[in-house]
């Protein structure tokens, strides 16, 4: 180019730039070109959508919507009003009055704000002929929530009004609107919401409403949310939390071929129900205070527990694969592993006078600690040092989804921790640890820590024989696809035929007469499961039972934990028979066991453990 | 000569003339519509910023006539004298300025404020123009690019201290006058590159920058290795040297961003960058702007109908963001035919200037168009949300006398010039 052209170039170049912007702002995107909120000769009224409805896996509703009514202000239009008679329509002191007043004329005085939320019909009723006295107020009909099954709190969530933070970032949300802040109602808030209509109304000088906006070129019509089904079953989901009913703890139920989440409990629950209306924040308030028994925790993906014996499983499967054991390698368990040479440094093992030497088989049914220390000390030890030895099984542990976020469409969620040789570096700046130091990992104690939904998924795997679904909520949405990260299929880095073994012992777990859940046996059905016991620092052992059913085909895996409940076969064995009886066959054959289960309560144990740390922090 | 002496408008461009007072018109119409509460005040009155306006481009008249009266001779011969008093005047804010919004540049003259940084943007033009025309100059060597570098640095440096960084941005316009006069090409190069790498550091961060350039530099090698292996042992160290020199400059962008530079200038750079969104605080300004101009859609709201504009919305709609006006009531049509007419505006006076004998003239007018696109483009690409907010004012169209004379002056002084070109020999 030539020297005298450049500058020439670059005007006709800025030029059509800017030509090319005005065009895409005021002609194409001409999205803006609505009347301005803040002018007042034109009145907005908001037109609310249907939120979508949720409905379980066979069609069950579990969240519908009801009519309610809101008080909404515009502050500079208020005008001397007789406080005391509205004050008692609305059944709200003087100094309520005032405060919320303020609030709305903090926020805007041109802009209606809510005065008061969620009135009944009832109220709206008597209301709606007195309305007219008060100027500057108006009622704004809105749909609330409705669970008519009383159920599943923590996997519905619930909505609640947009808070000034999020109007900030957000500004499709208006002060008093409504948003989903748990559960699936968070996830899925996009979809469930749908779109809100907006009515412009012409004003005049005197502020009386003289018609519609420019023939209502610019209002719009609301578009309702869309219907969600989950993969939940509604009753599998409510037997669940009857059996778990004073007693805390979590159950997550899935099925393997799918990655579906069939069931999800946890407990203490509440009524869903609490969550809606104008008495929604003292509810909620008394919820949240509650920090002993935390019944806003999820426990079934916020708790993390150490998983105790159903890890096993896993260790046996890393062994197999770095072929440090076969199925035939047997050791000499002397009811316990010695892991040093102190006099402490023993590791009981509760397997009993079941004789030794013991094999694979016989070490999952009885649960030998010996075995798995062996197995987990051969394969550390195959690598030159404890740092990669623990890498490489640390590698496949995380390939069953643990120690990492499922990233899965549930609103909460925790990590777990699997350590690997990194992790004990840090901790032993100066080296010197080795397999043995970091030996209960190998029956899921010392460092290791899992979310019960987390156990549940491994338990698929298993079932799986190596592969798996991210397991998700969400089963279909209306006219959408679901999400592709729930539809393609993730591989471990266990070989499949590694599994074969393993799930035999498992099956032996009930099938042996001297399996540690043989007394959980339900007749007609091939149950595979693991009883754990969980050691914790705060009190009693944690029970724990993961189980897969039937052992050929699966139709369902899950995980049960009961805090504080002993041992594994004394309360989350037979939880998770009865909720796999349930989901297979309808009914239980074994009444008894069920109503122990339903009256059984472990109050007494959170009781005397909540005197205890009272006096400790004395 | 007779004949020059008897008419001061002898040969002088109708055409330029007409734009001025086209500019100057619809400018004033906008101001008119932003600022005007009630129309029954009478339109020359001191009390309302439209009167004000009205009363300042009477003003510029009488200017207008000092400017055509002098001879061509006299602004070549006191070029470098006026340079300097322009200069002194800048100095003399650091003593005897008045600050209006936080920046030291007026002096109050008895209830009218004078921004002297308008003014010196003419006389810099003309002491660039003074420097080289010399028939000695020669833009090719160090030590003449130094002198020119500095002619320009004195009044940039000056403005920046008051501080007013957004009118010394003017000074880099410039560079394409230098360009003209045979500045060697790499600097404009540097320029754009620099302009590049600040861009993509500030949205990437600077570690990602620096990967990519390192990766960058072995695909370069790589390729040279294969196809030119001779061209690389000649020039590896000119390679590598690039490499360094710009990721040096990266890290610098960094530092400067987040050490030099305060928080409301970062914010600027991250709206436009759309790293936040925050529409009610610190991008109210660009957020407002765009909404009103999109809102007047294809053929616009009708004068005086603007409902952002008569309710106030934009900030400071008469001075820096009197285009938004433009865009709220005239529509499409309006915005595209006033950038029209700048471009063709200043197209004229390069092609003006281009057709000079004189090369004193050739490089003022050059000068005067490279400044007035500099405004024209960073005004309206802030006010379209294309630039950050640097609060620089639209010639012609902006509130403000001083902004109004000083463009006039830049302007007139060179329709002066050329008026006397076929004397020139």
């Amino acid at each position: 180019m030539k020297r005298t052209g450049l500058l020439s170039f670059i005007i006709i170049f800025t030029g059509i730039i800017f030509i090319i912007r005005l065009f895409y702002l005021q002609v194409i995107n001409n999205t803006y070109n609505k009347p301005t909120v803040n002018n007042s000769a034109v009145k907005v009224m908001y037109d609310y959508p249907e939120r979508g409805y949720i409905y379980d896996r066979n069609g069950v509703l579990l969240v519908a919507n009801q009519l309610s009514y809101d008080i909404m202000v515009i502050p500079r239009e208020v005008k001397p009003l007789d406080t005391l008679e509205f004050c008692s329509l609305l059944n709200i002191n003087k100094q309520g009055f005032i405060k919320s007043l303020n609030k709305a004329k903090r926020y805007s005085t041109r802009i209606p704000s809510t005065f008061l939320a969620q009135l009944s019909k009832n109220d709206y009723a008597y209301l709606q002929e007195k309305m007219y006295k008060f100027k500057g107020f108006y009622i704004q009909k809105r749909l609330l929530r409705k669970y008519p099954l009383n159920s599943a709190p923590n996997v519905l969530g619930y909505i609640s009004e947009v808070n000034e933070d999020l109007i900030k970032k957000n500004p499709n949300y208006q002060l008093g609107e409504l948003i989903g802040t748990a559960g699936v109602e968070k996830t899925y808030e996009n979809i469930l919401r749908g779109t809100k209509g907006v009515k412009y109304i012409q004003r005049d000088r005197f502020n009386k409403e003289i018609g519609s906006y420019k023939n209502e070129i610019y209002d719009t019509l609301p578009i309702p949310g869309k219907d969600l089904t989950l993969t939940i079953d509604s009753k599998l989901q409510q037997y669940g939390e009857s059996l778990m009913a004073n007693k805390r703890g979590g159950i997550v139920a899935i099925e393997p071929s799918t990655g579906e989440i069939l069931a999800m409990v946890s407990t203490p629950t509440y009524n869903p129900n609490l969550m809606v209306g104008r008495e929604r924040s003292k509810n909620f308030t008394k919820l949240y205070l509650d920090t002993i028994s935390r019944p806003l925790l999820d426990r079934g993906l916020q708790a993390q527990y150490p998983p105790g014996s159903p890890f096993k499983v896993i260790s046996a499967l890393v062994a197999l694969q770095e072929n440090v054991i076969d199925t035939n390698t047997s050791i000499k368990c002397f009811g316990g592993y010695r892991y040093g040479i102190r006099e402490e440094a023993f590791m009981r093992c509760h397997c009993g006078t079941h004789g030794s030497p013991v094999q694979l088989n016989k070490a999952i049914y009885r649960s030998c600690n010996s075995y798995f220390s062996n197995a987990y000390r051969k394969t550390i030890e195959k690598y030159p040092t404890p740092t990669d030895g623990m890498n490489a099984w640390s590698n496949h542990v995380e390939s069953f989804g643990l120690g990492n976020f499922l990233n899965n469409d549930l609103s909460v969620g925790q990590k777990g921790l699997i350590p690997d040789g990194n992790f004990y570096k840090r901790y032993y700046p100066n080296g010197g640890w080795r397999a043995a130091t970091t030996i209960s990992n190998a029956i899921g104690q010392g460092e290791i820590l899992t979310t019960p939904i987390q156990l549940a998924n491994m338990t698929a795997i298993v079932a799986n024989k190596g592969t798996y679904f991210t397991p998700h909520i969400v089963k279909s949405i209306k006219d959408k696809n679901l999400d592709s990260k729930f539809t393609t299929l993730k591989q471990t880095t266990i070989d499949k035929e590694h599994f074969e073994p393993i799930i035999e012992g498992l099956f032996d777990v009930f099938e042996n007469p001297n399996g540690t859940a043989h007394w959980s046996k339900v007749k007609g059905i091939e149950i595979c499961g693991k009883t754990g016991t969980s050691e914790n620092p705060h009190g009693q052992d944690h029970s724990i039972f993961i189980a897969f059913a039937p052992k050929d085909n699966p139709k369902i895996a899950i995980a049960v934990f009961v805090e504080n409940g002993y041992w594994g076969s004394r309360w989350a064995g037979p939880i998770a028979s009865l909720m796999i009886e349930k989901y297979l066959n309808g009914e239980t054959l074994k009444p008894w066991e069920e109503q122990r289960m339903l009256n059984g309560s472990l109050q007494d144990e959170y009781n005397k453990q909540l005197i205890e740390t009272i006096k400790i922090e004395n | 000569m007779r004949i020059r002496k008897t008419n001061i408008f002898y040969g002088i461009d109708w055409i330029l003339i007409l734009f001025y007072f086209i500019l100057i018109f619809i400018g004033w119409i906008n101001i008119y519509s932003a600022t005007v509460t009630d129309k029954q005040i009478s339109l020359i009155n001191f009390s309302t910023e439209y009167g004000k306006q009205l009363i300042w481009i009477g003003f510029s008249f009488p200017i207008i006539l000092l400017i055509l009266m002098f001879e061509t001779k006299f602004y070549e011969n006191f070029a470098s004298i006026i340079y300097l008093i322009s200069l002194i005047s800048l100095i003399g804010l650091f003593i005897l300025g008045k600050n209006i919004n936080g920046a030291t540049s007026w002096y109050d003259l008895g209830g009218i404020s004078i921004q002297p940084s308008e003014f010196v943007k003419a006389t810099t033009a003309l002491a660039i123009a003074k420097l080289l025309s010399d028939k000695q100059f020669n833009l090719k060597k160090w030590n003449t690019q130094i002198q020119a570098f500095l002619i320009l640095l004195f009044p940039a440096i000056l403005i920046t201290l008051q501080p007013d960084p957004g009118s010394a941005l003017v000074y880099s316009a410039f560079i394409f006058v230098l360009y003209r006069e045979g500045l060697p090409i790499y600097y404009i190069t540097i320029g754009f590159v620099a302009i590049f790498l600040f861009i993509i550091t500030l949205y990437f961060g600077y570690l990602y920058v620096l990967i990519g350039s390192l990766l960058l530099l072995f695909i370069i090698l790589l390729l040279f290795n294969f196809y030119r292996k001779k061209a690389l042992k000649k020039g590896w160290l000119k390679i590598l040297g690039i490499y360094l020199a710009s990721t040096l400059f990266i890290i610098s962008v960094d530092l400067v961003f987040n050490k030099v530079f305060e928080q409301r200038h970062r914010d600027r750079f991250d709206i436009l960058l759309g790293k936040t969104t925050d529409i009610k605080s610190i991008g109210y300004n660009t957020n407002q702007s765009v909404t009103t101009i999109a809102s007047g859609g294809l053929s616009g709201k009708g004068f005086l109908d603007g409902e952002r504009t008569q309710g106030n919305f934009v900030p400071e709609q008469q001075t820096d963001y009197i285009f938004t006006t433009v865009g709220e009531e005239w529509g499409f049509i309006g915005t595209s035919l006033v950038i029209l007419i700048f471009i063709f505006f200043t197209l004229r006076i390069i092609h003006i200037a281009e057709r000079q004998k004189s090369k004193f003239s050739r490089v003022y007018g050059y000068s005067i168009a490279a400044i007035f696109f500099t405004h024209f483009t960073i005004n309206i690409g802030m006010v379209l949300g294309l630039l950050p907010t640097i609060g620089i004012p639209l010639p012609f169209f902006s509130y403000g006398g001083s902004a109004l004379w000083g463009f006039t002056v830049l302007l007139f002084i060179f329709i002066r010039l050329d008026a006397n070109r076929s004397y020139e020999w």
